[in-house]
């Protein structure tokens, strides 16, 4: 008797999971909140990593085009939230027009970036997209003259929060008998978006553009050979992994209230790639896990240095910041030492790199 | 006039610095392909070193130029260990993990070694005690100092060492086997390890000395300075043609000059709509347009391709 297995769709075969899973969700910014709103937060700023991370995860994990510069087009959504809803050139246009416009626009930066750079191979290509978010980070930090667009190293503040009607993100409101703080509001917004940003990750993994990426990423004069448009395979990578960064950015901007060009720096973008790589390039979990971690890393360091430094000699010895960071370094190295694909790889990724060391 | 002497010039010193710490990143890169994201993080401990060598030696009573070459020669020493050492902890346990693993793990050791640094040396600008008496030449109204003259010279004469070394020697023609078939070379009698250990080694040394040059002749020195050095040097290496020591060193000296005269015409060239404080542009587009051109660099072979 061998039936053919009746493949039941994603949700039915997980569905417990998937319970757990989302009453995990929503209790998170409850329990985040009883140690006070810099909790929410942290949580805000790990699901708007996630949220980057997998926008990145489509052009390094899928395309296999590694990107150093993706912090640039996060960048460009950002500036064009602060731009279009604050006092600095006095426009207050609603999100829902300049969420998509700051995805259009970034999408645009992202072709633009695309385009010149798609005969390059491997670590040329990286090299650009670094000194493209670069260029980008050094003319939002000098753009304040002659015509003030930027508003230079102060940045842009005062930027609107996302609204609808009489419903402020940024204001703590009482919904069905539930008071939700402004960081709370967003959180459920960000969760959202997530859940979207998975969905288009998880449907594109599989589609033709998915198995094309993959075809690319693994050999692109085969890939070629069989009749894939390369050239438009690559760019639609570029772009999708842009318009992600633009929405994030201006989600960011709108949280915030505040962008500044030193949120857009090098470092930013390195560390949205060490989420990918460290989680597990290519594999959705994989990317999750890490953008949490990292998030989360940095957070908890600063939490814990301080108490054991002071118990373990009663006094400050070393700056915690630097050793924060320090820990943070060696945690990147020792990981990548001893689960060289990642935290979570993908089964797949997994015997290749089995069959490798054979 | 003069200022076109004077920026070329100032270009040139800056270039021959940025050459040598491209070197560095194109010799591990030729040979195991790998970006190593830690060599500016090296020039900057070269640097600090060499400062922390020649303050405490500066009341000595030695003669000022002795206390520079044991700053320099203790500097050199440390980043060998330092280059060593990176390559045994981060590098050499994932020779066969996939492509991005050891470049994260690089990453990771710049960090590290930032901060490392800063408990160290702390977190504020250190000045550079000047060692050597400045003296001001002046030719064709551009004006430069014996500062520049030695880097410029010292620069050139290492370059010129480290040409015959690859040329002419057993470990130099190990490299360039070992470059162009790691397999074939290992089959042939080559110890691989050692031939990449030497890599690194090489590359920290003449890192080290190129962050000596930075110290001395802005008489500055900071935690975060590799940083972008390195990221500059690594436009070099790349524009020249990655892998290629002839390319980086072109590379350096081309890039240096081009920052330079960028610096010094974009006013005029925009109508002063940008000033001199885009200078950090010009490295990224100058790239940019190259490899739109030259997808492998100014003398880069044209590689298979498989990435």
């Amino acid at each position: 008797m061998n039936l053919p297995r009746k493949k039941f769709p994603f949700w039915q075969q997980h569905w417990l999971g998937l319970l757990l899973l989302a009453t995990a969700l929503l209790a998170v910014p409850f329990v985040a909140a009883m140690g006070g709103q810099a909790w929410v937060r942290i949580a805000n700023f790990a699901i708007l990593y996630v949220f980057l991370a997998l926008g990145l995860n489509i052009v390094v994990g899928y395309a296999g085009l590694l990107d150093l510069g993706y912090v640039a087009f996060y960048a460009v959504g950002a500036y064009a939230y602060a731009l279009l809803a604050s006092p600095h050139f006095g426009i207050h246009l609603p999100f829902w027009v300049i969420l998509p416009f700051g995805a259009a626009l970034a999408c645009l930066f992202g072709v633009l970036l695309g385009a010149p750079t798609l005969k390059l191979r491997g670590d040329y290509l990286a090299i650009v997209t670094l000194g493209f978010g670069e260029i980008i980070r050094i003319f939002m930090n000098n753009l304040n003259a002659p015509i003030n667009v930027t508003n230079g190293a102060q940045g842009i503040t005062l930027i609107d929060p996302i609204r609808i009607g009489d419903f402020s993100f940024s204001q703590t409101s009482t919904i069905l008998g539930v008071t939700l703080s402004g960081p709370q509001k967003y959180y459920f917004l960000l969760v959202a978006l997530a859940i979207l940003v998975i969905v288009v990750n998880m449907r594109l993994q599989d589609s033709r553009i998915g198995r094309a990426w993959q075809a690319i990423r693994e050999d692109e004069v085969a890939a070629k050979a069989c009749g894939i448009n390369t050239r438009n395979i690559k760019l639609l990578a570029f772009a999708m992994g842009a318009s992600f960064g633009g929405i994030a950015g201006g989600v960011f901007a709108a949280m915030q209230g505040f962008v500044s060009p030193e949120s857009f720096s090098l470092m930013e973008s390195i560390t949205i790639l060490a989420m990918v790589v460290l989680g597990g390039m290519g594999h959705i979990p994989g990317v999750i896990l890490g953008a949490v971690l990292l998030t989360a890393l940095p957070e908890a360091l600063r939490y814990g240095i301080e108490p054991i430094q002071q118990a373990a000699f009663g006094r400050m010895i070393i700056d915690p910041e630097s050793l924060r960071m320090l820990v943070f370094g060696l945690a990147l190295v020792l990981v990548m030492r001893f689960r060289p694909a990642g935290l979570w790889p993908s089964s797949l990724r997994r015997r290749e790199l089995a069959e490798a060391t054979d | 006039m003069d200022t076109l002497l004077q920026q070329l010039i100032n270009g040139l010193t800056l270039g021959a610095v940025y050459a040598l710490v491209a070197l560095g990143y194109t010799m591990v890169y030729g040979i195991i392909g790998l970006i190593n994201f830690a060599h500016g993080e090296v020039v900057m401990i070269g640097t600090m070193v060499a400062f922390t060598v020649i303050v405490s030696l500066a009341g000595s009573g030695m003669p000022p130029l002795l206390i520079l070459g044991i700053g320099l020669l203790v500097a050199v020493l440390a980043c060998m260990i330092l280059g060593w050492a990176l390559e045994r902890v981060a590098y050499r346990p994932l020779r066969h993990a996939p492509r991005l693993t050891p470049l994260i793990t690089a990453i990771g050791m710049s960090i590290v070694l930032q901060n490392v640094a800063m408990i160290i040396w702390g977190r504020n600008y250190i000045t550079f005690p000047p060692m050597i008496n400045k003296e001001i030449f002046e030719v064709g109204g551009a004006s430069f100092t014996n500062v520049q003259v030695a880097i410029v010279c010292l620069a050139a004469l290492v370059m010129l060492g480290l040409t015959y070394l690859v040329q002419r020697t057993r470990i130099g023609m190990a490299m360039r086997a070992t470059a162009q078939n790691p397999h074939v070379a290992l089959l042939m009698g080559v110890d691989i390890n050692r031939v990449i250990a030497m890599a690194f080694i090489i590359g920290s040394a003449l890192g080290a000395l190129a962050g000596c040059m930075v110290g001395s002749y802005y008489e500055i020195a900071h935690y975060q300075m590799g940083f972008m050095l390195g990221l500059k040097a690594f436009t070099a290496a790349v524009l020249g043609g990655i892998g290629n020591m002839a390319g980086a060193m072109a590379g350096g000296l081309l890039l240096g000059i081009i920052e330079a005269l960028g610096a010094g015409y974009i006013g005029d060239l925009t109508g002063d709509f940008l000033g001199s404080h885009y200078q950090d542009i010009f490295a990224f587009v100058v790239l940019i347009i190259v490899l739109m051109f030259r997808p492998s660099g100014l003398f880069g072979e044209r590689t298979g391709d498989r990435a």
